[in-house]
């Protein structure tokens, strides 16, 4: 057994098995959590083909992103998991007849399957690797030169997705105090500040004090 | 390791994209920096953009010019189209400026967003392959979607977004998969190289990927049997925005069928033809019908345009060069006639709200005489009355499908437009024979001016046919 297929067979193991327990596992955190180690190990079979720009994007993309987006959602939602499954044993012979077909189908497509016989000879006459063969740099390569068009058209369709989602949610929130540093350092004493001879035992409301509204820098005392 | 260097493409054909492209990014820092205050200035650089990109198509000369490795084709059929867009897309800013403000949701996106969409429809008339088609029609799509949506405040105008974004995502799915298909099935993407692939014999796979990409395209120019989302939309969406959809939108969508069945698919036109038939004789069929019981001008024009969809498409069926000619005029017609009505819905107004069904015309001929008579031409011009605009509109599209001996075709064409002809009239007659509902308020200067441009385009039109249709016939010359 090579190194290869031993790492092989130890991405894939790990990735079956993690996949389960994304299904089977009680607790949704624990299923993102172990999603996120199935996309790391199916960036690792990623690698073992040689294909490291999709292992990366894999990586950066569905953990980095979709994941996390996921496990917030899921933190954040408070999703009642366990209502979710009280139908399980009501519909299991609905999904048991179900899976058993697939099985079935699965079985007699792979039953039939057929090599065609120069197969294997067109597999050995593939075109010749590159010399270069960094996949990122190559996508690189043709992706700023040849596919430039679509390339920006794509940026372009992205900015249209920004302004978009800017346009439909973002709202002035009207209420909000909001710190202004110059509006707060161009208060004067005599703007702030009120001084007040009080007689004893009346408390500040009932001598006369009109309390300041200026954008709510209202320093004075509530005193009684 | 040696650097690789790949010479830049070049940039000319491309140049009106570019412009309007550099336009949208500055006016996004503009707004970004000023605020919605700076509206005013926002509308008048976008329109100057896309004057100067009006401008550079017309500097380019007649011929053909292609850049980034022929996925970009710029001809005289995609310079006509792309200009008529540009004209939809500078009359959707003129007829909004006022009226963003006065209902309140005066955002200066909505510009950047309208010239984005132009990008995207300017990229879909060029487009020489399926990529840059899709990248096109998702860029339109993506902001349409968006500007349906744009009074978000309001219950209908969000309804209609959302209604346009999820039926859009299925079109768009449906499209990506007849190219999956086409492009599993001819080995190419370009449109020359699958019209070399189907030559020989189409075969079954090459037809259903076909089938797919048409039944997303008719869903982009809202024609039966994918035009259920029109209605809808149009009634929900701002008015202004509901001219635009109505307008631009549409030229890009009638541009790159046309291309894409030409270019690509002209060796099998017998095979597609019969489906563009029936799709044209559905969508003038059920605009003929649908249209009798609205009450609303925004629905009924949704279904009048659906029926126009369907004329033009008469004229792709020829698959002549006749027919794309007529197509081409026929286009520029209901341009013309489509942003007149509604410049006239927009002067519907009466004491800050708005005005949109046939009632509120009622009499309008006592009491608002210039207005009542535009709309009157603009009708008699959508039904078909020579020496009117729509009639040379209609005239070519059935001379086209006569030639080539579809006369089903042309036959149901001109059964259709007499239906028309009932709900069309009786606007005329509610305008000048019923008795007056209150007066409207004064319009602004610039809906005056389209209204008034759009009924002097239509009378005029005889004079200016001849030229015209020399200009197509070069146009449509450039497709074969």
């Amino acid at each position: 057994m090579t190194l290869v297929s031993l790492f092989f067979y130890l991405f894939s193991g790990i990735m079956i098995a993690s996949a389960v327990m994304v299904v089977s596992s009680r607790n949704p955190v624990h299923s993102v959590l172990f999603l996120i180690l199935a996309f790391v190990n199916a960036a690792g079979l990623f690698l073992l083909l040689g294909a490291e720009f999709l292992a990366m994007i894999l990586v950066v993309v569905y953990v980095g992103a979709v994941a996390v987006l996921f496990l917030f959602v899921v933190m954040m939602l408070d999703v009642d998991f366990s209502e979710l499954r009280q139908g399980f044993l009501q519909y299991l012979p609905l999904g048991a007849l179900i899976a058993g077909i697939f099985f079935v189908e699965l079985a007699l497509v792979v039953g039939t399957w057929q090599l065609a016989p120069d197969a294997l000879a067109m597999r050995k006459a593939a075109a010749a690797v590159p010399v270069e063969a960094m996949n990122a740099r190559a996508l690189g390569r043709v992706l700023y030169t040849e596919y430039v068009y679509f390339f920006q058209a794509a940026g372009l369709v992205l900015l249209v997705a920004m302004i978009g989602a800017i346009v439909l949610t973002l709202r002035e929130r009207t209420g909000v105090k909001r710190q202004d540093v110059a509006a707060q350092n161009a208060r004067t004493k005599a703007a702030a500040m009120t001084i007040v001879s009080v007689p004893p035992g009346q408390g500040v409301t009932n001598a006369g004090v009109k309390r300041a509204d200026a954008a709510g820098q209202d320093f004075v005392g509530q005193g009684s | 390791m040696n650097p690789v260097v790949s010479p830049v493409p070049a940039l000319g054909p491309a140049l009106p994209e570019i412009v309007i492209a550099l336009a949208a990014l500055a006016l996004v820092l503009i707004g970004a920096l000023r605020g919605d205050g700076a509206k005013r200035l926002i509308d008048a650089l976008a329109l100057a953009a896309l004057a100067v990109a009006a401008l550079i198509l017309l500097d380019q000369g007649p011929g053909r010019l292609a850049t980034f490795n022929d996925a970009f084709v710029v001809d005289g059929f995609a310079r006509a189209m792309k200009i008529l867009t540009l004209i939809g897309s500078a009359a959707a800013i003129v007829l909004s400026t006022r009226f963003l403000v006065e209902e309140k949701f005066a955002r200066f996106e909505y510009t950047i967003l309208v010239l984005l969409a132009t990008i995207g429809m300017m990229m879909m008339a060029s487009s020489n392959e399926l990529i840059s088609l899709y990248l096109g029609v998702e860029l339109q799509s993506l902001a349409l979607y968006v500007v349906a949506a744009i009074n978000r405040d309001n219950a209908k105008s969000s309804e209609a977004g959302l209604k346009y974004f999820v039926l859009g995502a299925l079109s768009s799915g449906m499209l990506l998969y007849g190219m999956s298909l086409v492009y599993g099935f001819t080995g190419s993407v370009t449109f020359p190289t699958i019209a070399k692939a189907v030559s020989g014999a189409g075969g079954t796979g090459v037809m259903i990927g076909l089938v797919f990409i048409i039944a997303g395209l008719a869903f982009k120019m809202s024609v039966v049997p994918f035009h259920m989302w029109t209605p809808d939309v149009y009634e929900g969406a701002p008015t202004p925005v509901t001219a635009f959809f109505a307008t631009a939108p549409k030229m890009a969508a009638v541009a790159m069928t046309t291309r894409l069945l030409i270019d690509g698919f002209l060796p099998v036109a017998k095979d597609w033809q019969p489906i563009i038939a029936f799709v044209a004789i559905a969508s003038m069929g059920l605009g003929a019908f649908a249209a009798i019981g609205q009450q609303n001008l925004k629905r009924l024009m949704a279904y009048s345009s659906i029926a126009n969809m369907g004329y033009a498409l008469v004229g792709l069926a020829a698959g002549t060069v006749q027919g794309i000619e007529g197509v081409i005029i026929f286009m520029a017609v209901y341009l013309a006639m489509t942003i007149g009505v509604f410049a006239v819905i927009l002067a519907m107004q009466a004491n800050g709200t708005r005005l949109e069904t046939i009632g509120d015309l009622s009499g309008a001929a006592r009491n608002h005489p210039g207005l009542a008579f535009v709309m009157a031409v603009l009708m008699f011009s959508l039904i078909g009355i020579p020496p009117l605009a729509g009639f040379f509109g209609k005239f070519y599209v059935f001379a086209a499908a006569i030639e080539a001996k579809l006369f089903a075709l042309a036959v149901i064409g001109m059964l259709a437009s007499a239906v028309s002809a009932y709900y069309y009239l009786r606007i005329v007659k509610v305008m000048y024979f019923d008795a007056p509902a209150p007066a409207f308020g004064r319009a602004g200067p610039e809906i005056r001016g389209l209204m008034w441009a759009s009924a002097a385009f239509v009378l005029l039109f005889a004079v200016v046919a001849n030229p015209i249709r020399t200009m197509a016939a070069a146009a449509a010359r450039s497709l074969f």
